[in-house]
């Protein structure tokens, strides 16, 4: 067993060593297939982050009262839908509280907000809802009562997010999908080749009476070896990518639009593991599919 | 040893064996002799499971080779030592290291290749090239090479296939005394020849087949005259 192993291994370093150009046009092709595969599924990450975020908004109706609505009128506004069945709980928001809210989401650039003069944000009334429909309901009817200056609910818009992201999502997926059999049939054909300049090698081994797993195995190792070089040059390189993307549209920028991003760290460890598997399994695929042929006899 | 019960094997229409039954003992050294077309590779490759026979049982041991499963076809090669015409030498392996791959490909212990290569390539003669690459050697010892590389797993039967059919008459006569000396340790020895003052200077067992039937099995004689035996060139018998 450890004895097959290391001539598997070591036979798959010495074919690596004699074939470098196909070793190469190999991780080229897996790797610019799995870069693009992590640009994809980078990018399918955040969009799915940022439609939950905003999702959240989807079970609160915000009601913006009158600057001079009456703590009366307000209470009032309140006591009328924490009666309500579909209503999980109302939370009054004063102004200060408003600004010291926006303060910190814009967290270094919240100095900006110092400046104002006065407070351009008005009390509100939180609303949690537990289902669409009493958003609905509440923010219908909350316009009309006195003292209410706005509502702000955002069904539509969840809505038409929730269609979109589903839409990128089983996109990415067919796309990832297509990629990754485009890499398996670019590497079986490159190990074929490889494999038809040992023709010979392989039929005297068969005739010695050498099992297919015995000659398979080194193209084997030398697929995972292949897939695996790849993965780490993709990792690395979707992580550069996206470090700079990041880094050119600026933290303050993506924290001023709150929009949350998922860390590159996060990502990296995941994709890392992701691009592992898939290599392995590309390059192992691609090798025992390319090999079939030749082990006939 | 091996034995063909009214083996036939087809082609389509054209007949590859047809109703052959022969028995070699353990120990012989046998002939296969006959035109090309004959049927003589046919009879190797069923031997070797390359083929299957269409009718009749083949057993080489105790092994009924037309019942193998392709799984076991490698353990049932591992008992049979080949030797081809035009030597299948591993370029990029020194003498040494294509006697070696056969035990490895065995999964023979490094030290017991150690110990057996050498030995194998003094017994065939070659053991001050143990490290020059094939194409610094002449043909006859390639062949040597090859042979060395065919025993050194001790098969049970030797089937070389023309092994002569590439070397000059004194180092092919040099081959045959050494397929002689291996035979006489034990190794039952198959060669297709198709050169007659071999056989006649043997004087072996001969197995002459022509189109798909032996119609000969006797001691002595090629027995086909020399024009005929000459005019073809055989096909590589162990490519499909």
């Amino acid at each position: 067993m450890f004895r097959t192993m290391s001539y598997n291994i070591r036979q798959a370093f010495a074919q690596i060593n004699r074939n470098k150009a196909m070793t190469f046009t190999s991780v080229l092709a897996i790797t610019a297939m799995m870069l693009i595969l992590g640009l994809f599924f980078v990018a399918t990450i955040n969009i799915n982050l940022f439609a939950e975020v905003v999702k959240q908004d989807f079970d609160m109706v915000e009601i913006y009262m009158e600057d001079d609505a009456t703590e009366n009128e307000i209470k009032q506004v309140g006591l009328t839908y924490e009666a309500n069945e579909g209503v999980a709980k109302v939370e009054f928001r004063s102004k200060e509280d408003a600004l010291e809210i926006m303060k910190n989401r814009w967290g270094e650039s919240g100095y900006l907000l110092d400046n104002l003069g006065g407070n351009p944000l008005p009390n509100s009334l939180i609303v949690y809802v537990k289902d669409s429909e009493t958003a609905k309901e509440v923010a219908e009817g909350a316009v009309k009562l006195n003292g209410v200056e706005d509502v702000k609910f955002y069904q539509e818009t969840v809505e038409k997010l929730t269609q979109t992201t589903n839409f990128i999502q089983l996109a990415s997926l067919i796309i990832m999908i297509f990629l990754v059999l485009v890499s398996i049939v670019v590497v079986s054909n490159t190990i074929k080749l490889t494999v038809f300049a040992r023709a010979k090698e392989i039929r005297i081994m068969k005739y010695i009476g050498a099992t297919n797993w015995f000659v398979r195995g080194p193209f084997f190792v030398e697929g995972i070896i292949i897939g695996l070089i790849a993965a780490a040059l993709s990792t690395g390189l979707v992580a550069l990518i996206y470090d700079n993307i990041m880094s050119i549209i600026g933290a303050d920028i993506i924290r001023i639009l709150s929009v949350p991003i998922v860390p590159i760290d996060y990502l990296a460890l995941n994709l890392a593991i992701i691009f592992v598997a898939l290599g392995v399994g590309i390059g192992s695929c691609g090798s025992v599919v390319s090999m079939r042929r030749f082990l006939d006899k | 040893m091996i034995r063909f019960e009214n083996v036939t094997k087809k082609y389509g229409e054209n007949i590859g064996l047809d109703n052959a039954s022969i028995h070699i003992q353990k120990g012989d050294f046998v002939f296969l002799v006959g035109p090309s077309g004959a049927g003589k590779s046919t009879f190797i490759k069923l031997i070797l499971r390359e083929l299957k026979a269409d009718e009749g049982e083949i057993y080489f041991d105790d092994i009924c080779v037309t019942e193998l499963s392709n799984r076991e076809v490698p353990m049932l090669r591992r008992k049979a030592g080949i030797v081809f015409q035009d030597f299948r030498l591993l370029e990029k392996k020194t003498v040494y290291e294509n006697v070696a791959f056969a035990m490895e490909i065995v999964h023979k212990s490094k030290k017991e290749i150690r110990r057996q290569v050498p030995q194998i390539l003094s017994l065939v003669g070659i053991s001050d090239k143990a490290y020059k690459y094939p194409e610094e050697l002449s043909a006859g010892e390639q062949q040597r090479v090859a042979i060395a590389r065919a025993i050194i797993n001790n098969p049970t039967v030797l089937i070389a296939d023309e092994p002569t059919g590439n070397l000059d008459p004194a180092t092919a006569m040099e081959i045959m005394d050494l397929l002689n000396k291996i035979n006489m340790r034990g190794t039952t020895i198959v060669m297709v020849t198709h050169a007659k003052n071999i056989v006649d200077e043997m004087n072996k067992r001969v197995v002459a087949i022509k189109d798909g039937r032996i119609v000969r099995d006797a001691f002595g004689l090629y027995g086909f005259k020399e024009e005929e035996s000459f005019e073809d060139t055989e096909e590589e018998i162990f490519y499909v």
